[in-house]
């Protein structure tokens, strides 16, 4: 679901076909029939944006008929513990939980934290299996039918196939994309995902999980190493304002139980990395020198601040926000504005050149010669042409080796940064003002290697794995301390350097090794492949059965082993029972499979950490032409948007604005297009931009197969070739046809093929745990034609507004 | 001296006839210029063994480089992830590699010009440095209302690609913590 594997993870998608020829069932839900329906044994058409009522219908399906496995669910999730008196679901407060405080716009979730009391037979009326057994049982097929446009009997062909395949024997995977995460219920969609796997104990085994499939060469790594405004490396969170020192941040982040309790040795050993000797404990480990947040620093907040003049300077390192980001008008206006650009990449971008070439320019919004922005193009070394990791989708890092040398001026981003770093340095050495002296405590003294002065990566990747005392490379995030005698750059890659040996190069060929394939590259944490993998045992740690055995515990020696490394403490008996007064690792049980979590159980209810409930319920998009039939909350409550002039939402239910849009990618193109529009293969592969759309709607509309649409919405009208086609399939929701258009977001103005952008016409709604925006549906107009030249398009754009009834400062 | 029977036996449909390749897709339909061909893999100077830069999936590469350049990029038979498989991108690479309109000089635009011009790469470092600092300076936050520390500039923001390596996310992200620039963000939001 949300994910078109057969074609953009095609390599990954061979597995796939490799198990329905072993007899496994592939079905695929997905608003488009693509080649991954084509070879799946079903294909089940949804409504964008309606995952989350045919997820949670699996899971009625799944408590009103028993087929939870309940040998796995008492002792490995919290389906046994007991909600507080005072909450409230949605069934009770309209579409709202308990804790909504409408005038901040956010929930308190003082009522959601569990009691710590626990009813093993499932049968209290507050325990989570009832509250959860109460909270979906209007999400029924008929639901589904009326809300995702899915008719009964597919869905039960696909609920009999989930429940049938899952149990002792047994295991169902899910595989999502970004088809589940660019919503606003970004995280409620996967959350609905996990409670189903957890209550059909398909989690931390073989064949089961939910499997994200990412969409670039390190975009996990991005995150475990992350250049994310709200994390510093292996999840720990940035600092927030108020929180003073180390103590104040610890509290905070540390877990009373489980494998976040020794949340101090991996903060102060991340400071040891950075600060070295500078961070001692009289300082608080330098603790003071970082930056602190003060809420919503992301991507899209930044736009706003350079539209608006705060944020004067900009890196722009393999990006191409005109053209990818949604709302893409928006980042150009906003690239306009500042003092100062960097753009590192292979070709010139959109995001390079705008100040020539931006579509504003045409429509006169923009002129170059007002366009005050300073841009440095700084060219990119590509990735023969430098040493490193990436971290694949499977959390596996896999180390490049440097083929040549980069042309020209072009440099790797590990010479650009580090030579950046230890230019600022040189200029600000000297009597240093305090705010410099955390660039001047820097660890910043990497060997180079050869002509370019190139730093070594593999000192880097040393140093993000960690030393010891004696300066030896550490094998284990159990070996960090909070006394300042480790570094460690990312606790969670610990071990990637074990032995004084680059892990991540292994590359012992497939055959020669266990289908598990452990030695080669090196996944996190500690070359584990499969999470919580200590699920895959019973509580007594038995195989739940000998098919599915994967991990399992040896009473002889008294140790856990199997297939994998276990992701449970080696010498820990399923028999341990924390002694009173442990904490941390210790404080888990030996039955406490999700290691992670403070009471070691999967959460089928969300105590804290989530903004918009402990539950996911079904609210629409944030552009929708249904009402949602759930809830009087039409959209999420909590979900994030910029009320601006340059970002204006359609209205739900909008004449102006009928029709469903979603966007995706092409296997012959890449994300922005930077990397795809410009290879002539790849350009002659996939020529030319186009929507796709039904016959039935083209009849509507009067579009002509290769002829031109123009589509709209709220922020602006784009021109694209027309496909009519049958793999499109009106839906019928709530008794009336909704249609559906697919966009393909490769496009901009410059390149070998070239186009408009089609995420210049989402708006910017965020999911509000994440951030991320809903790009995977919005609503629009569609005409037959070219869209007009020049200011005509905005005269387009500005009647379309008005008959929506939306004012020019983007309010309704 | 060819005799008239080597003649005969290096035509395919002879060759067809008389030998075990019934269909006359193999060994029949060599003709000795293909014999004679060995693959650029063979004469390299080298094959490194890489990863493919498009989606996550990690396939393995195999980079051949002859004379200083890649002369080609295919699958990695070794790789437990794609057994020796590229999709079309993975397969293009190559010419990503070798792009023609692939930038190698440092270009600089000045405030509202309408032309590029070249900038010597360490004159250009120098001038980011410069730019770094002055507006870090600029727009330094020591405190909030409340004389909570901040140290911060929002004056400074970072959008990294997600084909970053993760010594280079690294290095990034420690710098800009350094230098108090939090407006860092990555496609892995997006």
């Amino acid at each position: 679901m949300g994910s078109n594997m057969a074609e953009n993870h095609p390599v990954a998608f061979q597995w796939v076909v490799q198990a329905k020829l072993h007899g496994a069932t592939v079905i695929h839900v997905d608003p488009r029939f693509t080649r991954t329906s084509a070879l799946a044994r079903r294909h089940v058409p949804i409504r964008a944006g309606s995952d989350i009522v045919f997820l949670g219908a699996l899971v009625s399906h799944v408590l009103s008929g028993g087929h939870y496995f309940g040998e796995y669910i008492i002792p490995y999730t919290n389906a046994a513990d007991l909600v507080p008196e005072d909450f409230r679901d949605t069934e009770d407060l309209g579409g709202l939980f308990s804790g909504w405080d409408g005038q901040a716009g956010r929930y308190d979730p003082a009522s959601w934290q569990l009691t710590g009391e626990r009813d093993e037979t499932l049968r209290h009326r507050r325990c989570v299996l009832q509250v959860l057994k109460r909270h979906f049982a209007r999400y029924t097929p008929e639901l589904v039918e009326q809300v995702c446009g899915i008719p009964q009997e597919s869905f039960a062909a696909v609920a009999e196939a989930v429940t049938s395949n899952s149990g002792r024997d047994r295991t169902t995977a899910f595989v999502y994309s970004v088809g589940w995460t660019q919503h606003t219920s970004g995280v409620q969609n996967i959350r609905t995902a996990a409670i189903l796997q957890a209550l059909l104990g398909n989690m931390g085994r073989p064949s089961g999980g939910i499997m994200a499939l990412r969409g670039h060469a390190s975009i996990q790594g991005s995150t475990d190493v992350p250049t994310l405004f709200d994390l510093l490396p292996g999840y720990l969170p940035m600092p927030h304002a108020g929180q003073d020192d180390l103590d104040s941040y610890a509290r905070a982040g540390q877990e009373p139980a489980g494998f976040w309790g020794p949340f101090r040795s991996y903060a102060v050993s991340l400071l040891k990395a950075w600060f070295g000797d500078a961070a001692t404990a009289g300082n608080d480990w330098c603790f003071g020198y970082l930056p602190r947040l003060t809420g919503d620093h992301g991507t899209y907040q930044t736009v706003t601040a350079q539209i608006d003049g705060a944020c004067k300077g900009y890196f722009l390192v393999g990006e191409n926000p005109a053209v990818g980001s949604a709302n893409a008008r928006m980042q150009r206006l906003g690239l306009a504005r500042l003092d100062w650009l960097v753009v590192r990449d292979l070709q010139l971008i959109e995001s390079a050149t705008f100040w020539q070439d931006a579509p504003e320019i045409e429509t006169g919004e923009l002129s170059t010669g007002e366009i005050g922005t300073e841009v440095f193009f700084m060219p990119a070394a590509a990735h023969t042409e430098k040493n490193g990791s990436f971290t694949n989708t499977q959390r596996m890092l896999q180390w490049r080796h440097q083929a040549v040398e980069p042309p020209g001026d072009a440099r790797s981003d590990l010479w650009f940064y580090y030579h950046l770093g230890r230019r600022i340095r040189e200029k600000l050495a000297g009597p240093a003002a305090d705010r410099d002296r955390p660039v001047l405590d820097l660890t910043w003294d990497y060997p180079v290697e050869g002509r370019l002065a190139e730093p070594s990566a593999q000192e880097v990747l040393r140093e993000i794995n960690g030393t010891g005392p004696e300066g030896r490379a550490l094998s284990s995030y159990t070996e960090l301390r909070d006394d300042g005698s480790t570094r460690c750059g990312v606790w969670i890659y610990c071990g990637c350097y074990a032995g004084e040996v680059n892990q991540t190069a292994r590359r012992k060929p497939w055959r020669d090794q266990s289908w598990v394939a452990p030695e080669w590259g090196w996944a996190w944490p500690s070359n584990r492949r499969i999470l919580y993998n200590r699920a895959s045992a019973d509580p007594e740690g038995r195989p739940w059965s000998q098919r599915k055995a994967y991990v399992w515990w040896d009473p002889e020696r008294g140790e856990w082993t199997g297939h994998d490394d276990p992701d449970v403490e080696r010498a820990k008996p399923p028999s341990y029972v924390p002694p009173a007064g442990t904490a941390g690792p210790d404080a888990l049980a030996g039955t406490d499979a999700f290691i992670m979590q403070r009471d070691g159980k999967a959460a089928l209810f969300v105590p804290s950490g989530l903004a918009d409930g402990p539950l996911p319920a079904h609210y629409e998009p944030a552009e929708s032409p249904c009402r949602n039939p759930l809830y009087d909350q039409q959209a999420d409550p909590a979900l994030r948007r910029y009320q601006r002039p340059e970002n204006p939402y359609n209205p739900p239910e909008s004449e102006a604005f009928p029709y469903v849009f979603t966007t995706y990618r092409l296997t012959e193109h890449h994300t922005a297009g930077g990397m795809s529009r410009t290879l002539p293969y790849l350009a002659e592969l996939q020529p030319e931009f186009f929507c796709e759309v039904s016959p039935e709607l083209a009849r509507e509309r009067g579009l002509e197969h290769a002829g031109w649409a123009t589509i709209i919405t709220a922020r602006t009208a784009i021109e694209a070739r027309v496909m009519v086609t049958a793999r499109i399939t009106p839906l019928t929701v709530q008794g009336r046809t909704v249609h559906q258009v697919g966009l393909p977001f490769h496009w901009g103005q410059r390149g070998i093929t070239t186009g408009d952008p089609a995420n210049d016409l989402l708006a910017v709604a965020l999911d509000p745990n994440e951030l991320i925006q809903e790009s995977k549906v919005a609503t629009c107009d569609i005409r037959p034609g070219r869209r007009p030249r020049g200011p005509a398009l905005l005269d387009l754009v500005a009647a379309c507004r008005r008959r929506a009834g939306i004012s020019p400062g983007g309010d309704r | 001296m060819v005799t008239t029977r080597t003649w005969i036996g290096r035509w395919p449909v002879y060759r067809q006839l008389t030998g075990e390749d019934d269909l006359g897709r193999g060994a029949a339909a060599r003709s000795r210029r293909t014999d004679g061909l060995a693959s650029r893999t063979q004469t390299a100077d080298k094959v490194v063994q890489s990863v493919c830069p498009y989606c996550a999936v990690g396939c393995g590469q195999l980079v051949v480089v002859s004379g200083g350049r890649v002369t080609q990029i295919e699958g990695d038979p070794d790789s437990p992830v794609s057994r020796g498989r590229l999709c079309p991108k993975g397969a293009a690479s190559k010419q990503l590699v070798t792009s023609a309109s692939r930038q190698t000089r440092v270009l600089y635009r000045r405030p509202y010009s309408a032309a590029w011009e070249h900038l010597d790469l360490d004159e250009a470092m120098d001038m980011i440095a410069d730019r770094v600092i002055e507006t870090r300076k600029a727009t330094w936050e020591e405190t909030d209302a409340g004389g909570h520390p901040l140290r911060r500039t929002l004056g400074i923001a970072s959008l990294g690609g997600a084909t970053l390596d993760n010594e280079e996310n690294y290095l990034m992200k420690k710098l800009y913590t350094a230098l108090g620039a939090i407006q860092v963000e990555n496609q892995a939001r997006i």
